[in-house]
């Protein structure tokens, strides 16, 4: 296994009213790797995020998934193995129970249902929320909506984890759960989040974009006490990192 | 709702199938009646008071629920007394007229069939019942439909409800809102749905969705739900049949002399 | 407007449930053939939209009263037809059962009074000639007003004959009618007002959004035939319509005592009886207390029913003494049974 996990070489996109989003990203993400997306808003965070499971497919440059480009007849599998965990999870859980919105990606694989039942509770095992299963998802609190999305994704046993401000609404106690949450987790993370501190925790890399360019990419202890940088991108240097490198 | 819906008893265990079939058999039956009938409509009561009473629901909540739709049936009903005097019986000395007969008997079936419908829905929940329906025959696009719309009714309810208050705080203390302001929230509101919907979309092709939604419902129907739904549409059919009421007080009438 | 169960008759109820489930497969079929998937959370949200927005009231200048979107036509204008009947149909449906707003044999009428005339008649024969492709501007308001005027005229009047020839409620055609129409001129007003305003504003802030709905995808071209196939399905439904609430007060009581061989009890008084009827005379706890079904005698003000409508099915007076004890009595049993079970559901739960 050679390839990196997530191969993204000079990707372009524009949308149809003109606005240019990204204007030539690339990185590369190898298995197992946590990687944080921050940016100042409209940077291009969400446009970036769109692409890696196909949703929007890049003006000009590539996008490759375990060395798989996106083709008509790939896309299913690449879209199966690429997670992507909504910022709205009012978005993600359009079911009418919590139990039929996680078992909604594996029958759409066309798995028995027996065997689609079987995974769904398995992913509620997963993130703690096998309790919640006959719930409709307007009862649930935010930090469990967001286990539950979580959890509709791992039903596809996804090898990536896309995260679009997993910690956001969350109050203090659901944050630090789900942080714990994250932690435990062996996928290939990819996480866009203005949560700084989150980002110290959960990932060891870091990309900033800003204008649709990558403006850093490297260890995140380094590139975010970078004061200077942090400030000129619309962002701030987290507090956990000014009590480990007090100046 | 959506609580009682997810209780348990032997009623939310029957298949909402059956349930769907007796309720509807049950809606016919009362609407069957002759237009005076109140008194032989009284047996038919034993239906929703036996969904309630076996279901555990809150029968004063549903109560509620039937009081405040009320006002309408009530609106039309409450001419035919003034339009039909001609008498048609009397209790005791006072003569009753065909106006007072139907317009009761408008009453009692508007009773028994929201009060049923209610508890219905409230002994099965909104996804077993869209299961059920989608399992007699109901279009699988139309079942969505419902589902999605029970779903999302709340969180753009929230939204609105939202928008409202902030208009409100910063109006001078009208309760509705001028015409004006009224096109700019609600088209504001739209477009956040318009939004939201293409947001759920993405969400829903992320997860592999090809144009069929897909319920995970296996319920098989035992004896039980075969049961249930011929033994009332054979009690509905003998209360449609026989006035049970006229017999009862007739017996009674009986007694003394 | 929304009818409830206790005005209409299983005959109408039957009718309108049978025609509204035939629209609801077909439109379910055309939707389902765009091959659009984006339409099945565009309809979901939009119709819990219309649900929300009902929540919402602007005050009417002038009046002290208030108004708010009712929906079927903004829907149209955004989903096209038979996306927006679906998303109607679901509305009604979901208040019917939850909010027991209109009734579930009413679900018929209601779905086809809101349904079908918003969005297949007010909607292809005079939003679409009157706007074209227009969202904002006079001739739009003009148009959403003509439409929603239109379409709620014409629903109103499917009130009247449906509540008519169902014959429960006595208000006699001409008042009811009278009544209904002018209140649904004003109602219509606000409405076409309301749809323009909000069609208007999301003209302006997101044009694509109302250009790439797909109500374009779904051509006018297949709606003729189905109008007029409807047009006689009604006329046929009409016709038997008739010849049921005339010579049989009621067609499912009719084709009750047909199926059972025996008439019913309280029937009418010089039709043959048949032998149940007899049998059931002679069993009868006390034939000799209650009056003779014989006497009962059609109400006058059934005479105006129609023309040719036989007598109807009355309750004697000696049924309604003995039928009010007795119907008191088995509430009272039908409660404590309830109560019994509900004890014996909580011993057991």
């Amino acid at each position: 296994m050679s390839d990196p996990m997530i191969d993204i070489t000079d990707v372009c996109f524009t949308y149809p009213d003109g606005t240019e989003a990204l204007r030539g990203v690339s990185f590369r993400i190898g298995h197992g790797e946590s990687v944080a997306i921050v940016g100042a808003n409209g940077a291009g965070k969400s446009t970036l995020l769109q692409h890696l499971n196909g949703y929007l497919a890049p003006t000009r440059g590539d996008v490759r998934i375990g060395g798989q480009a996106f083709t008509r007849e790939r896309i299913a599998e690449i879209r199966r193995s690429v997670g992507v965990v909504f910022q709205d999870p009012d978005d993600q859980l359009f079911m009418p129970t919590v139990f039929d919105d996680v078992a909604f990606g594996p029958l759409n694989l066309g798995v028995p249902p027996e065997e689609a039942e079987r995974r769904a509770v398995a992913s509620l095992d997963r993130v703690g929320m096998a309790h919640l299963r006959e719930r409709p998802p307007h009862k649930l609190s935010a930090g469990e909506k967001r286990a539950v999305a979580i959890a509709t994704v791992l039903a596809l046993s996804p090898d990536v984890l896309v995260m679009d401000e997993p910690s956001s609404n969350l109050d203090p106690r659901g944050r630090r759960r789900l942080i714990e949450l994250l932690a435990t987790f062996e996928h290939t993370k990819i996480i866009a989040s203005h949560d700084l501190e989150l980002v110290v925790e959960l990932c060891p890399r870091v990309i900033v974009l800003d204008g649709g360019l990558i403006v850093a990419d490297g260890p995140t202890e380094r590139l975010l006490s970078d004061e200077p940088l942090m400030l000129a991108h619309g962002l701030e240097r987290p507090h956990i990192l000014r009590h480990r490198h007090p100046h | 709702m959506d609580d009682l819906g997810r209780m348990d008893s032997p009623i939310h265990r029957i298949d909402a199938r059956a349930k769907i079939i007796a309720t509807a058999a049950f809606v016919l039956a009362v609407m069957s009646f002759p237009r005076y009938e109140v008194s032989a409509l009284m047996p038919l009561f034993a239906y929703p008071f036996a969904l309630i009473a076996v279901g555990n629901l809150p029968a004063g909540y549903l109560l509620k629920k039937v009081a405040v739709a009320a006002p309408f049936a009530l609106f039309v009903g409450i001419f035919n007394p003034l339009l039909d005097r001609q008498p048609m019986g009397m209790i005791g000395p006072v003569a009753i007229s065909g106006g007072w007969f139907s317009f009761a008997s408008i009453m009692v079936r508007f009773t028994l069939t929201v009060s049923a419908a209610l508890a219905l829905v409230a002994c099965t929940g909104i996804h077993r019942l869209c299961a059920g329906l989608k399992m007699l025959g109901l279009p699988s696009p139309f079942v969505v439909q419902l589902l999605f719309l029970y779903r999302y009714f709340f969180v753009i309810g929230d939204e609105g409800l939202r928008m409202l208050r902030a208009a409100e705080m910063r109006s001078t203390g009208a309760r509705t809102l001028a015409f004006q302001t009224y096109g700019t929230l609600i088209g504001h509101l739209l477009v956040r749905s318009m939004d939201r919907a293409q947001r759920i979309y993405r969400s829903m092709v992320s997860r592999g969705f090809d144009g069929e939604v897909r319920l995970l419902r296996r319920e098989a129907p035992g004896w039980r739900d075969v049961a249930f739904a011929c033994g009332w549409i054979a009690f509905f059919a003998f209360a449609r049949s026989w006035d049970l009421a006229e017999f009862v007080g007739r017996w009674l009438s009986r007694g003394p002399s | 407007m929304h009818m409830a169960d206790a005005l209409i008759s299983p005959a109408v109820g039957g009718t309108m449930w049978a025609t509204s489930a035939g629209l609801i497969a077909w439109c379910a079929r055309k939707v389902k053939g765009v091959c659009d998937d984006r339409l099945v959370p565009m309809m979901g949200v939009m119709g819990a939209f219309i649900f929300a927005s009902q929540m919402i009231n602007f005050s009417i200048p002038g009046t002290g009263s208030s108004g708010h979107l009712g929906g079927g036509l903004i829907l149209t204008i955004l989903l096209g037809p038979h996306a927006a009947f679906l998303a109607i149909a679901s509305v009604l449906t979901v208040q019917a059962l939850f909010f027991a707003d209109g009734g579930l044999l009413a679900l018929g009428c209601n779905v086809f009074n809101l349904g079908f005339f918003p969005a297949f008649v007010a909607y292809p024969l005079i939003y679409r000639p009157i706007a074209g492709a227009r969202r904002a501007g006079g001739r739009a308001w003009t148009a959403a007003i003509v439409a929603a005027v239109a379409g709620l005229q014409l629903g109103a009047f499917g009130v009247v004959v449906e509540t008519k020839l169902s014959g429960i409620s006595e208000l006699p055609f001409g008042t009811f009618l009278m009544v209904m129409q002018p209140i649904h001129l004003a109602i219509g007003v606000v409405e076409g007002l309301a749809t323009a305003a909000v069609v208007e504003f999301v003209a302006r802030v997101r044009p694509e959004a109302i250009a790439t709905t797909p109500a374009a995808a779904l051509g006018q071209r297949s709606l003729r035939p189905v109008l007029a196939g409807l047009l006689v399905a009604a006329a046929l439904a009409g016709g038997g319509l008739n010849w049921f609430a005339s010579s049989h007060p009621d067609g499912l009581e009719w084709s009750i005592s047909k199926l059972t061989g025996k008439e019913e009890l309280e029937g009418s008084g010089d039709g043959p009886r048949g032998p149940a009827a007899r049998i059931q005379e002679k069993t009868a706890f006390l034939p000799d207390y209650g009056f003779r079904p014989a006497e009962s005698k059609p109400a006058p003000a059934e005479s105006s029913a129609g023309p040719g409508a036989g007598p109807w099915p009355a309750v004697s007076a000696g049924t309604s003494v003995s039928g009010i004890v007795g119907g008191l009595i088995t509430l009272i049993v039908a409660g404590l049974i309830g109560y019994l079970l509900k004890r014996g559901g909580r011993t057991t739960t």
